[in-house]
């Protein structure tokens, strides 16, 4: 069970009241018009699968309702850092 | 190899079971193999026996890290079903169900394969229009789904809370009698046993680091133990590590790999005989020949490898189970446990050729990957013997995520998909 900081109400919670929304820093194509088949594809459905450090999205569902991103390593579980949407990883992952 | 019978049974009896011959052999892997798979699970087990046993292809290696089975075959709950709504998905589980229906004497190993028949719940009106949808479509697609309703399901069940008094009452299910379940480790043990009697080397602690790629093409496989081993084809079976090793290739997959848990109770007295799963309140059962209770539970929303999952999953599967079963209450829980199940955007597994010209990947099972494990194996089996995939693996191509012919199966794969 992960303990989780929400950066927003600035404790730390159970994981129970979050969600995961997947991978952090996904840039919408500029001009979804005309990508080509490939690019979209990927903007859609290809996410980084790292066996080690990733950024992804939480979603605070039963308390704040805000979001937020953590670094997060996928074997340990440990939670690297947690920090505000619009805000860039310290702790770099690579890939 | 030395066949199984109940006659040597009685014959190694009388030298009290201690001349049985070794089940398979542990050779050193040569130099180079006409076929190299990477992952000695069931799937790549399965596939190195249709090489050799349909496709004449016996110059093949299964490189396994660890053990032989000791990844996810070893880890599942055993459920083998084939309803589920596309006709693409039906041929494929189809074909995996025609397998299994004559696997134990293919095999010589007796696969426990009980055919018990598979229920899925439906607690609300949205649920029994989607199961009556989906067994319409299984009776167009030749493959047999029937609706029961609640009268006749708290027949059929009795332990199952069927009462309107239930929190989320059940109203009917759907069932697909030929399903069933099937002893895993006897899956992985009997094709390795099979394949490896066919002249298939099975090696196991033999990490792949690397992969040879030169022009685009792939050359071999680099290994932590025993340097390069060459290959005119590799096919990779590694389910919740594909993404490693697709980047090793130099490229994505479309696959988030998660955490399952599962669990088993104490064995307790046989009271049911079949396999029941609700996709609504989030939980599916069966019972063992031994009488523990199989559990299986979802996946944790995040990505995983620590094969361990949270706490919350397993407590609300609990619940469910309570729920659907009152008499459960007290049934105390012996084991718990997780893997690592690598899931595709649309719930269908990739059999895929790839960017690099000659590797192929099996992969994507995510939830549900035990029941394809014959079906799998044979038509990846054909794609690594044609370099091409198989006319039911075609529409399982990685590439359908750039044309979007998307195969969604997240209604039928439901929570155990």
């Amino acid at each position: 069970m992960l303990h989780i900081y929400c950066p927003h109400c600035g404790e730390y919670r159970e994981e129970e009241e979050f969600h995961c929304k997947g991978q952090a820093h996904i840039p919408r194509p500029l001009d979804p018009d005309n990508c080509s088949d490939e690019e979209w594809g990927n903007y859609m459905y290809f996410r980084h699968n790292p066996k080690g450090l990733h950024h992804e999205i939480w979603y605070h569902s039963t308390g704040c309702q805000k979001f937020f991103n953590i670094t997060r390593d996928t074997v340990t579980y440990e939670i690297k850092e947690v920090y505000k949407m619009g805000e860039q990883p310290s702790v770099a992952a690579k890939g | 190899m030395q066949r199984y019978s109940g006659f040597g049974l009685l014959k190694h009896s009388l030298s009290h079971h201690e001349n049985w011959q070794r089940v398979w052999r542990n050779p050193t892997p040569k130099k180079k193999y006409d076929v190299i798979i990477v992952g000695g699970g069931g799937h790549g087990l399965s596939t190195a026996y249709y090489l050799a046993k349909e496709h004449g292809i016996t110059n093949v290696a299964v490189l396994e890290r660890g053990h032989l089975g000791g990844g996810n075959i070893c880890r599942n709950t055993t459920i083998v079903r084939s309803n589920y709504l596309w006709d693409e998905s039906a041929a494929l589980y189809e074909h995996s169900m025609k397998l299994w229906e004559g696997l134990s004497q293919d095999l010589n190993y007796n696969q426990m394969f009980s055919q018990r028949g598979c229920y899925h719940t439906c607690h609300t009106l949205q649920d029994l229009r989607t199961n009556e949808r989906l067994v319409y479509a299984n009776h167009l697609q030749g493959v047999d789904n029937e609706m029961v309703y609640a009268d006749q399901l708290q027949k059929e069940i009795p332990a199952l809370d069927c009462s309107k008094d239930a929190r989320y009452p059940v109203l009917g299910a759907s069932v697909q009698r030929r399903a069933g379940n099937a002893r895993h480790d006897a899956v992985a043990w009997g094709y390795a046993r099979a394949a490896d009697s066919l002249g298939v080397d099975l090696i196991q602690n033999c990490e792949v680091i690397d992969l040879e790629i030169n022009d685009g093409k792939i050359t071999g496989v680099k290994t932590k133990d025993y340097g390069v081993i060459k290959a005119d084809r590799v096919g990779c079976v590694v389910a919740g590590h594909s993404g490693v090793l697709a980047k090793m290739a130099g490229f994505e997959l479309p696959l988030e790999s998660h955490p399952l848990q599962a669990l088993v109770s104490e064995p307790i007295k046989p009271f049911l005989d079949t396999v029941l799963m609700s996709n609504h309140v989030h939980g599916y059962m069966s019972q063992s020949d031994k009488g523990d209770l199989v559990i299986g539970a979802g996946i944790d929303g995040w990505v995983g490898y620590g094969q361990r999952g949270s706490y919350g999953i397993i407590e609300h599967t609990i619940q469910a189970i309570v729920e659907l079963f009152p008499l459960t209450s007290r049934v105390r829980m012996n084991r718990q446990w997780g893997g690592i199940v690598d899931t595709c955007p649309d719930a269908s597994p990739i059999i895929s050729d790839t960017p690099v010209k000659n590797l192929f990947f099996n992969c994507g099972w995510g939830t549900g990957g035990f029941k394809g494990t014959p079906g799998s194996g044979n038509l990846f089996a054909h794609t690594l013997a044609h370099g091409k995939p198989h006319p039911v693996a075609e529409p399982f191509s990685m590439f359908r995520f750039h044309s979007g012919k998307l195969i969604d199966e997240h209604g039928a794969a439901g929570v155990a998909h």
